[in-house]
């Protein structure tokens, strides 16, 4: 096959894959406008107050990537699992012990002399430890009893927003006088200020890290290869001799793992302690969101995430300039998810193939 | 004249499962429409119920010309419908699920389920169903389940009952129970459609059979004086048959020993009963039966999709009983399995990640795969194997269902299995592709392989196979060797006619 | 002592309620066979829109109208997403969700300004010791069992849910009855939304939902579909909630009141596992129905 004829049909392929979110990107952002205009403020200067918040300095982008790095895990951590047929809502409580985890050995442990390099790197495994085992616990009841992650998942959450709770006033702060937990030790803080003057930390780095370490995984790995067949079909990923079981189980691990690494990364780039957390933030939807507009595929996840980055760090400005309220951006992430999600409306869009079931006779 | 269907087509894409057929019911028969799997009676009986709407064709009810385009429909005509896989919700009652829809209520707009009762225990008696009411559909038997649909299509009030392999889940007993109903039903002035594939229930039961192959209706007959060797003739043809030139089969060691195998079904009935044979290095032994004799459960054993409850498969001389299809793969087994879109293929996997399905740690060093030798693989398999487009980077659901199979074929075969295991290898394809997978089968077995076919087509089988097991109730019940089979000596064995019952 | 009872009564009930509500709206989707994950959305959305209405007009009866027709809007878009459009029904329900904080918030900001939460509007009024809200819960709940399991639609609601096929071949409709189910969900969302704003309080409170449609779900599951199974069970999580506040009241310490908070969610899931008894969702539950011809 001539060279450039592939090149195209690559290109084609691509382009579908990409038209759904697009499309479904645009009816929200219009869908936002409307809110906008309806709230009797101009759009105009709101898409100004967008545009100047994104790009207007390198410290506002620098803020933008601070947004997007949280995102880009729990986009990560959501496609992944979503790749093996798994819905993984539990991101939150994965995020929240994975910051315990990080704040315990942060705050408790402390590197031998020149060692200091290696404080970050503990306290980032015990949060994906932490995580993993939480989003684990999730796949082992489905793998071996049967039961939907879903609900599971969100059970797993609240138990874990209590627990920490209990443990952040119970060990993890000095007393009541404040709302927080000890401050790590500076060893074990990331770098900041990547762009002068923006809070952007090194954490990026690291995000963009694991969505390469995830591609690899799912394309490059035999594990890989058996998780995205058990997503596709579990009946055929048997038949050719995997153990549905095993995938499932370490896909949640790994999922959990990830989402964990978000709490760990905020923790020890951006607040450098626990803060008291009182309800579920939802930061598990954002990642929904991410990954579904991303097509479960770590480059549009990470593109994803700029995009929703953007819009989480606009909103304060959009808010100053044209009086624009933050909860126009979650309206525009539900039209989305809900555009993507209704499949069969985008049926014009593919080609219908002729084949119809035959039935037995 | 109650019923009259005319010319009556129906294509699912390029496939014509009712070709311009014609068929008259009296009132007061029981008729049978007779064919193999996939000759069409099924889906004629689904157009009569508003199931399915034809293509062309015209359905005179009571010489009035009626357009029935859903169940209600049929319903308020007076058909009803006995569907082969029923349509009962196993955790309502019997009461329940026979007046679902058609509901007993009093004026308060509240279920009246003591008069549903009544109504249902009347009916039961009247014909002789024997039912409880009150019992969930999940525990009474299969025979009672059957019942329980029979009786919500005469409290319906069906005059013409369609019955779809009404036998075929059955114990003997049961059997005579419902040709005693059956009686008792025309006696009352209904009339009664039964699809079977049995000889023995044809003569037995109807008065009238009509025979269906491969869309078509051949003939319509009294069953009063036929044979079963005559209606078998009828069902499965005497076409012109593709006859694959093949040397005289030199079979050597054992590779493949099945001893004493008892398996169940999804269902937990028992579906393998006691079932023992060998197959050697060069020899094609080919398994004949009708769907649903066990067939299906006897490969899962075989290939590790199932845990037998009894016995032993050895392969090669490793025992593999009830082992993983990991395991039983490695030991050197190659399976074409019988649904090539659930089992076969990933179908939004490329061709070259389905080429490796079954042995993809193969092209993997420490856990790495290496995408060019899985390539490197698909081609090899798209370039012997034929297959259109030659594109490994297609997704597998673009392919024909031809050339799907074609990628399942060529990938089990070129893995050099010392047993192939194939299970309707040809299903759904068109003339090349299924004389091209029958060439590549005999050269397997020219080249020492073990080959175990099973097939729904006698045809097929009596094509390739050296030795031939007849399969029938989960057990083999003869054995015959290729050269001495006959249409008409299998079919009898098939239906559990000739020796034994 | 019997003050102390009488209070973890009271507390009890008012705290059931909403989620009996909303428990009873999960009941009515799911055995219709469909997934509805959006009832935290519902009932958020239901709770403004009863607050926003009464707000309006300064009657909370209109306001409880307010709720339902909010809660009826959103599961609609969940009923369509789901219904004619085949969409994943969690993923869609997890849309709603968002959907409705964006909205809620957003409605916040315009009609009254930045802040938290919405002044004092007209609430439902009191009967004896217990709002009117709670008796309508509960006697919803015994007329949702008698609908469901005593009157011809109920039976056809259920066979829908558990085996569409077979429905659909008596001619009963299975697209409507999944539309009905959802809508009613709806209804119920919406009226649970109201129960927490101006039944149990007096106004919106950004978020004020906090997951209570998640624990609405579990006590559905834990009540086995039905019902007077959820009553039983939001009486259960409502009496774990109450339990811990009554504690301290009564002076027990040693008991983090975060393990009283955990019961509803770890028994779920030990419910869920089989651990404790069995749970059984109808069978056809979360599976989009698609027609051959």
């Amino acid at each position: 096959m001539p060279e450039e004829a592939r090149w195209k049909e690559t290109l084609k392929q691509g382009l579908r894959t990409f038209a759904v979110p697009v499309l479904a990107t645009v009816v929200g952002l219009a869908v936002g406008i409307l809110c906008i205009i309806v709230a009797g403020k101009d759009p105009v200067k709101a898409a100004q107050a967008f545009v100047q918040a994104v790009a207007g300095s390198p410290r506002m982008f620098g803020n933008v990537l601070v947004s997007t790095i949280p995102l880009i895990f729990t986009g990560l951590a959501v496609a992944f699992a979503y790749r093996a047929g798994l819905f993984n809502i539990g991101v939150e409580g994965q995020y929240l012990v994975a910051q315990v985890a990080t704040v315990v050995v942060g705050v408790w442990w402390t590197p031998p002399q020149g060692f200091a390099w290696l404080h970050p790197i503990l306290a980032l495994a015990a949060g994906a430890v932490a995580g993993a085992i939480w989003g684990g616990i999730v796949g082992l009841l489905k793998a071996w009893k049967g039961v939907h992650e879903v609900i599971n998942s969100i059970m797993m959450n609240w138990i874990a927003l209590f627990l920490c709770d209990w443990l952040l006033k119970t060990y993890l702060r000095p007393d009541n006088s404040r709302a927080s937990s000890y401050d790590l030790q500076e060893t074990a803080w990331l770098t900041q200020g990547l762009i002068p003057g923006s809070r952007l930390h090194t954490g990026i780095w690291i995000a963009l890290a694991t969505a390469v370490v995830v591609w690899f995984i799912l394309f490059k790995t035999s594990l890989g290869y058996e998780i995205r067949a058990v997503g596709y079909s579990p009946g055929a990923a048997e038949y050719g001799g995997i153990s549905v079981a095993k995938a499932l189980i370490l896909t949640m691990a790994i999922s959990g793992a990830i989402a964990g690494m978000a709490g760990s990364v905020q923790t020890m780039g951006l607040n450098h302690r626990f803060n008291e957390t009182s309800t579920l933030v939802g930061y598990g939807f954002d990642g929904i969101a991410v990954a579904l507009v991303g097509r479960l595929h770590p480059v549009g996840v990470c593109l994803a995430a700029l995009l929703f980055g953007a819009l989480d760090a606009s909103s304060p400005l959009m808010q100053a300039m044209a009086d624009v309220p933050k909860a126009v951006v979650s309206i525009v992430q539900g039209i989305v998810i809900l555009f993507v999600a209704a499949e069969s409306l985008w049926n014009f869009l593919q080609k219908r193939s002729a084949k119809k079931g035959v039935p037995a006779a | 004249m109650l019923l009259r269907l005319e010319g009556i087509t129906k294509r699912f894409g390029s496939l014509v499962a009712n070709d311009h057929i014609d068929l008259e019911v009296r009132k007061g028969e029981i008729h049978a429409l007779l064919g193999e799997n996939g000759a069409g009676k099924t889906t004629l009986m689904n157009i009569l119920y508003g199931l399915y709407t034809p293509d062309e064709g015209r359905i005179f009810w009571k010489d009035q010309e009626v357009k029935i385009r859903n169940p209600r429909q049929a319903i308020d005509l007076g058909i009803g419908m006995v569907h082969q896989h029923f349509m009962l919700v196993p955790v309502f009652t019997v009461a329940e699920n026979i007046t679902l829809g058609k509901e007993v209520a009093r004026r308060n707009h509240l279920l009246d389920m003591k008069e549903a009762r009544r109504q249902v225990l009347e009916l039961s008696q009247r014909f002789g169903l024997e039912v409880n009411p009150d019992d969930r559909i999940e525990s009474i038997s299969v025979g009672q389940q059957q019942r329980v649909e029979i009786l919500k299509a005469l409290y319906r009030g069906a005059e013409l009952l369609i019955l779809d392999e009404p036998t075929a889940v059955l114990t003997p007993q049961e059997v005579e129970e419902l040709g005693k109903v059956m009686k008792r039903l025309v006696a009352d002035g209904h009339t009664i459609i039964i699809i079977t594939h049995k000889l023995k229930e044809v003569l037995h039961l109807a008065d009238r059979v009509t025979v269906l192959r491969r869309g078509k209706k051949i003939a319509t007959l009294d069953a009063a004086g036929q044979s079963e060797e005559e209606l078998a003739r009828l069902m499965v043809g005497r076409e012109v048959v593709l006859r694959v030139d093949k040397k005289p089969a030199e079979p050597k060691e054992v590779v493949l020993q099945v001893e004493h195998l008892h398996a169940k079904n999804d269902r937990g009935a028992p579906a393998v009963q006691d079932v023992s044979f060998q197959v050697r290095a060069g020899e094609i032994v080919g398994i004949a039966g009708v769907d649903g004799n066990g067939q299906s459960e006897l490969i899962a054993c075989l290939t590790g999709l199932r845990k037998p409850t009894a016995g032993r498969v050895v392969v090669n001389g490793q025992d593999v009983t009830g082992q993983s299809p990991r395991r039983i793969r490695e030991a050197g087994v190659g399976h074409i399995p019988e649904d090539r879109q659930k089992r076969g293929l990933v179908l939004n996997f490329t061709v070259a990640e389905n080429a490796a399905l079954g042995n993809h740690r193969a092209f993997a060093r420490r856990g790495v795969l290496s995408y060019q030798k899985m390539v490197d693989e698909a081609k090899r398999v798209i370039s012997e194997f034929d297959v259109r487009p030659p594109r490994y980077d297609y997704l597998a659901r673009s392919l024909s269902g031809g050339n799907q199979q074609k990628v399942i074929v060529g990938r089990e075969i070129l893995r050099n299995p010392k047993l192939l295991i194939a299970v309707q290898p040809t299903r759904g394809l068109d003339v090349g592709a299924i004389e091209f997978i029958h060439r590549n089968l005999v050269a397997e077995r020219d080249a020492g392989r073990a080959v175990l076919l099973v097939s729904l087509e006698l045809d097929e089988i009596m094509n390739l196979a050296d030795r031939i097991l007849v399969m029938y109730k989960g057990q083999v019940v003869a054995e015959v060797p290729g050269h001495e089979a006959t249409e008409e000596k299998l079919g009898l064995l098939m239906m559990g006619g000739g020796a034994g019952a | 002592m019997s003050w102390a009872l009488f209070t973890f009564v009271i507390a009890t009930l008012r705290a059931a309620t909403p989620l009996l509500l909303a428990a009873l709206g999960g009941v009515f989707s799911e055995r219709s066979g469909v997934v509805n994950i959006a009832l935290e959305g519902i009932m958020l959305a239901g709770a403004w829109g009863a607050v926003y209405v009464s707000f309006l007009t300064g009657s909370a009866w209109l306001g409880l109208l307010g709720a339902i027709a909010i809660g009826v809007v959103m599961a609609g878009l969940h009923a369509i997403a789901s219904i004619k459009y085949h969409a994943d029904q969690v993923v869609s329900g997890t849309a709603i969700n968002l959907l409705a904080t964006g909205f809620t918030e957003f409605m916040l900001n315009r009609v009254w300004g930045q802040g938290g939460g919405s002044p004092k509007v007209a609430s439902l009024p009191d009967i004896g010791p217990l709002n009117l809200i709670v008796y309508i819960a509960f006697g919803l709940a015994i007329l949702s069992w008698v609908v469901l399991y005593r009157t011809p639609w109920g039976l056809r609601l259920r066979s829908v849910g558990e085996h569409p096929l077979a429905a659909d071949t008596l001619g009963i409709n299975v697209f409507k009855m999944r539309y009905a189910g959802v809508l009613l969900s709806g209804v119920l969302g919406g009226l649970a939304g109201a129960a927490l704003s101006i039944g149990l309080l007096s106004r919106f409170v950004r978020g004020m939902s906090a997951g209570k449609g998640f624990i609405a779900l579990a006590a559905m599951i834990f009540g086995n579909w039905n019902p007077i199974g959820a009553m039983g069970a939001t009486l259960l999580f409502g009496a774990a909630q109450s339990l811990s506040t009554i504690f301290q009241l009564m002076g027990i310490e040693g008991i983090p009141s975060q393990f009283f908070n955990m019961i509803p969610y770890v028994l779920t899931m030990l419910i869920l596992a089989g651990f404790v008894g069995k749970s059984v969702a109808p069978a056809a539950d979360g599976v989009p129905y698609k027609k051959t011809t």
